[in-house]
C-alpha cells in the first residue's frame, strides 16, 4: 500500500503495539531546557532510574534566560531568584544525570529548536521530542518531530520511547512563486487564517509544492515551527537536495555513514499514489504580507486589509472577535495600518535565524527606528546565529538604525525573561503566539515576519514590504 | 490510586466559559512555569482573568486584586469541579503545569467541543477527564448552565454524562480512560516491555548507525 512520509517514519519507529491500543513508538533524539524538565528529572530520580540513552539528549537553558548578559555573565547573575533557580536546576540534573548541555556560557546556547538543527543534532528520518510544543520546527527536516508533557518526558528519559496514537494525514500544498517581500511566515500565517488554529488537530501536516521546493531550510523551519499553531503537532517537509546541503554543512557524520543515511533519507517521501486524510491546495502567488489583528493566530488578514468586524461575522465568530478587538485596543473601523506600534521584537524559534536577520537588516539599513518606538530588540535564535550575523556586520546596521542588539534566548516570544511588553503596549513581533499576555500581561502582540517587523520599527506602523 | 465505587462518578457544579480557543497561556502564563514543582499551581489558574494585578510565583490570591466579574471568583462557581468551554480548549504550548493548575483547582473534567493534541494527551496523565461533545450539544449545555447553578454528573465507566434531562454519550479511548481510573504510571508500565525496546534499539544501531553517531 502506498505511504505517506508520516507513515514511513511511524513505521520506521514502531516499537510494538500497546494492548491499549497505542503504540510504542522509539525515540532518537530528545531535546531538554530548563522549564519542563524539573518535574521529570524528579520523577526519574523517585524511580531510582538513569537515562536510557544518555546522548540522544541534548539540554540548553532558553526561555528564562536574560538576554542582556555580555562576557562575564553566568547563572548566577541572573536576578530573578526563581528564574535563577530553573536554570540552575538544569544545569544539576545535566551534571547529575550526565546529559549534554550547552549552559548559559556556551557560544552554543540558543533556542533549543535552532541549536538543535544548526549543531547537527537534527538529522532527517529522526523522531524527535521537546517538551516543548514548537518541537515541529525540526519537521522541515523530514523528521517525526513533536512537542510532548512533562510525563512524557520523564518517560522518554526513562524507556527511549513515547506512547502515542497514530495522527490522521494532512497535506498542504503551496504552488507558485510569492510576490516580492512576502516569506514563509506570511505564507504559513495565510494558511492558518484558512483553516484555523483547530484546522490540523489530531493531523500531521506535510507541506509540499514549487514553492516548499523553493525556500531554504531556515524557511521550512519557519513554516513547520507554525504547524502547531494550525493545530497539528507534526509538521512534515521531505528531505530533498536543500536538506541535505545544509546537513553537510552542519553535521560531522563521517563520510560512509553519511553516504549509508543519504540512501535512506532518499526513501523519506511521501509514495505518488498515497492518499491523505485531508488535502489543501494554496496558490501562493497573490498572497500578501500577512500581520495578525488578534488574540490568536487564526485573527489574521492581509497588512492593509480590514479587520472583521463582530456586526458582519457569523453568529458564533461575534464574540470572540469582539471579545479580541476589545483586548487588542483596536477600534470599530480602524485597519492594521492605522495602529501605532511601541515596541518591535525580531527573534524567537520561528524567526531568529540568520536568514530572518538578514532580510530584516535589509530593510533597516541606512534608515533609522521611528521616534514612536519605545524599543526596538533583535535577538538572534543562538550563539552560533550571533557570530555569523556579527561577521556579516548586521549587528551594525541594526545598531546604526536604533535597535537593540541581544544575546540568544527565546526572550520577548514569551516573557519569562525580563524582556515583557508593559500593559496596552503594542508590539510588532516575529514570534508565533499572539495570545492574551504573551508577552507581558495586557501586552498586545501583533505576528508578522521579519521584514515586516522590521519595516514597523523604521516607519512606526505596518506598511508594504514591496 | 485506583478510582472505586462512587469515584468513578464525577459531579460537580459547572463553571462555563464562553469563548473559544482559550490557549494554554490563559489557563497559566509563563511566569507559574518558573516553578520546579509538580503542584501549587491553584491559585494562578486563569491568571489573567481572575485578577486584576499582574501575579507572581509564591504569591498567594490572598494578596492580589480579584476579579470579582470571573466566573471562577463568583460564589458557588469558586467551588466549580467541572469547566464548561467551546472549541480548542488547550490549545497552543505542550505545557503540563496548564493541566496541574486545573487539577490543583480542584476542576475533574473540563467539556468542549475539541481540544489542542497536546493539551488533551496531558490531562489523561493527571486525573483530569477531558470531555469531548457536537458543538450542538455544548450549545444545549451553555443554555442549561449559563444563568443557573448547575451541576452535571460524569460516569466514567458508562462514558455517560446527564444533567436534568440532558443525558449525552461521549467517547473517550479506553485506554485514556483506564490510566485516569486507575491512576497508572506510564513509565512502569512501559519498563516491563524494557526487553522489546532492547532488541529494536540494537537493531537500529546496525541498520541506522548514523543516528548513534554520537554515541
Amino acid at each position: 500500500m502506498p505511504k505517506t512520509l508520516y507513515d514511513k517514519l511511524w513505521n520506521e519507529h514502531h516499537i510494538t503495539a500497546l494492548d491499549s491500543g497505542e503504540s510504542l513508538l522509539y525515540i532518537d533524539r530528545h531535546y531538554l531546557h530548563e522549564v519542563t524538565s524539573p518535574q521529570a528529572f524528579e520523577g526519574l530520580a523517585k524511580k531510582h532510574l538513569a537515562p536510557w540513552r544518555l546522548n540522544a539528549n541534548i539540554a540548553t537553558p532558553d526561555h528564562n534566560v536574560p538576554t542582556e548578559r555580555g562576557g562575564a555573565f553566568n547563572m548566577e547573575s541572573i536576578e530573578d531568584e526563581i528564574s535563577k533557580i530553573q536554570v540552575i536546576e538544569l544545569d544539576k540534573n545535566c551534571n547529575r544525570f550526565g546529559i549534554k548541555q550547552f549552559d548559559i556560557t556556551s557560544e552554543n546556547q540558543g533556542i533549543v529548536h535552532v541549536i538543535g538543527p544548526e549543531l547537527g543534532y537534527t538529522l532527517p528520518g529522526m523522531t524527535i521530542v521537546c517538551g516543548d510544543s514548537h518541537t515541529s520546527t525540526h519537521g522541515a527536516f523530514g523528521c517525526l518531530a513533536m512537542g510532548i508533557g512533562t510525563s512524557e518526558v520523564e518517560h522518554v528519559l526513562a524507556t527511549q520511547s513515547l506512547k502515542v496514537s497514530k495522527l490522521k494525514n494532512m497535506h498542504v500544498r503551496f504552488d507558485g512563486n510569492p510576490q516580492a517581500g512576502v516569506t514563509s511566515k506570511d505564507i504559513v500565517l495565510y494558511l492558518i487564517g484558512k483553516i484555523g488554529t483547530a484546522g490540523g488537530n489530531g493531523h500531521a501536516i506535510e507541506f509540499s509544492g514549487s514553492y516548499i521546493d523553493s525556500i531554504s531550510m531556515e524557511a521550512r523551519m519557519t513554516i513547520c515551527n507554525m504547524a502547531i499553531e494550525a493545530g497539528a503537532k507534526v509538521g512534515l517537509i521531505a528531505p530533498d537536495a536543500t536538506t541535505l546541503n545544509y546537513v553537510k554543512e552542519h553535521s560531522d557524520l563521517d563520510p560512509d555513514l553519511l553516504k549509508q543515511a543519504e540512501a535512506h533519507w532518499d526513501t523519506l517521501k511521501t509514495d505518488e499514489k498515497a492518499v491523505f486524510d485531508k488535502e489543501i491546495i494554496i496558490d501562493i502567488s497573490s498572497i500578501k504580507s500577512q500581520v495578525t489583528w488578534g488574540t490568536s493566530p487564526e485573527m489574521v488578514v492581509d497588512f492593509d486589509g480590514y479587520i472583521p468586524d463582530p456586526e458582519h461575522v457569523p453568529e458564533d465568530k461575534k464574540k470572540n472577535i469582539q471579545l479580541a478587538k476589545q483586548y487588542m485596543g483596536i477600534a470599530k473601523d480602524e485597519k492594521l495600518t492605522d495602529l501605532k506600534f511601541d515596541k518591535v521584537f525580531i527573534g524567537s524559534c520561528t524567526n531568529s535565524r540568520i536568514e530572518d536577520l538578514r532580510e530584516a537588516a535589509s530593510i533597516v539599513e541606512g534608515k533609522q527606528v521611528a521616534d514612536t518606538i519605545i524599543e526596538a530588540i533583535v535577538v538572534p535564535g543562538s550563539g552560533m546565529v550571533k557570530l555569523q550575523a556579527e561577521a556579516e556586520g548586521l549587528d551594525k546596521i541594526f545598531k546604526a538604525a536604533g535597535f537593540i542588539w541581544r544575546d540568544p534566548g527565546c526572550s520577548m516570544c514569551l516573557g519569562m525573561n525580563p524582556d515583557q511588553l508593559k500593559p496596552y503596549e503594542r508590539c510588532a513581533s516575529t514570534s508565533n503566539r499572539n495570545f492574551e499576555g504573551r508577552q507581558g500581561n495586557l501586552g498586545r502582540t501583533h505576528l508578522m515576519s521579519p521584514m515586516m517587523a522590521a519595516l514597523t520599527a523604521i516607519n512606526g506602523t505596518v506598511s508594504n514590504p514591496s | 490510586m485506583k478510582l472505586q465505587g462512587n469515584e468513578l462518578q464525577i459531579q460537580g457544579l459547572v463553571a462555563c466559559i464562553d469563548r473559544d480557543n482559550i490557549d494554554t497561556d490563559q489557563i497559566i502564563p509563563t511566569e507559574y512555569l518558573k516553578s520546579i514543582k509538580k503542584f501549587g499551581f491553584e491559585d494562578y489558574l486563569f491568571d489573567g482573568w481572575r485578577y486584576l494585578d499582574d501575579g507572581r510565583l509564591g504569591i498567594t490570591k490572598e494578596e492580589r486584586q480579584i476579579n470579582k466579574d470571573f466566573i471562577l471568583n463568583i460564589s458557588p462557581y469558586d467551588q466549580a469541579s467541572i469547566l464548561l468551554t467551546r472549541d480548542n480548549f488547550g490549545c497552543g504550548s505542550s505545557r503540563e503545569h496548564a493541566v496541574w493548575a486545573l487539577r490543583d483547582f480542584g476542576i475533574k473534567t473540563v467539556i468542549a467541543s475539541s481540544f489542542g493534541d497536546i493539551f488533551y494527551n496531558n490531562c489523561f496523565k493527571n486525573g483530569v477527564l477531558p470531555i469531548k461533545l457536537s458543538k450542538k450539544q455544548i450549545e444545549e449545555l451553555f443554555l442549561h448552565s449559563s444563568d443557573t447553578a448547575n451541576e452535571i454528573i460524569v460516569s466514567l465507566d458508562a462514558k455517560k454524562l446527564t444533567s436534568g434531562n440532558i443525558d449525552y454519550s461521549f467517547e473517550v479511548k479506553d485506554n485514556l480512560l483506564e490510566r485516569i481510573i486507575h491512576g497508572l504510571d506510564d513509565v512502569d508500565i512501559t519498563l516491563q516491555d524494557k526487553a522489546i525496546i532492547k532488541t529494536f534499539e540494537d537493531n537500529r544501531m546496525k541498520t541506522k548507525p548514523w543516528i548513534y553517531a554520537n554515541d
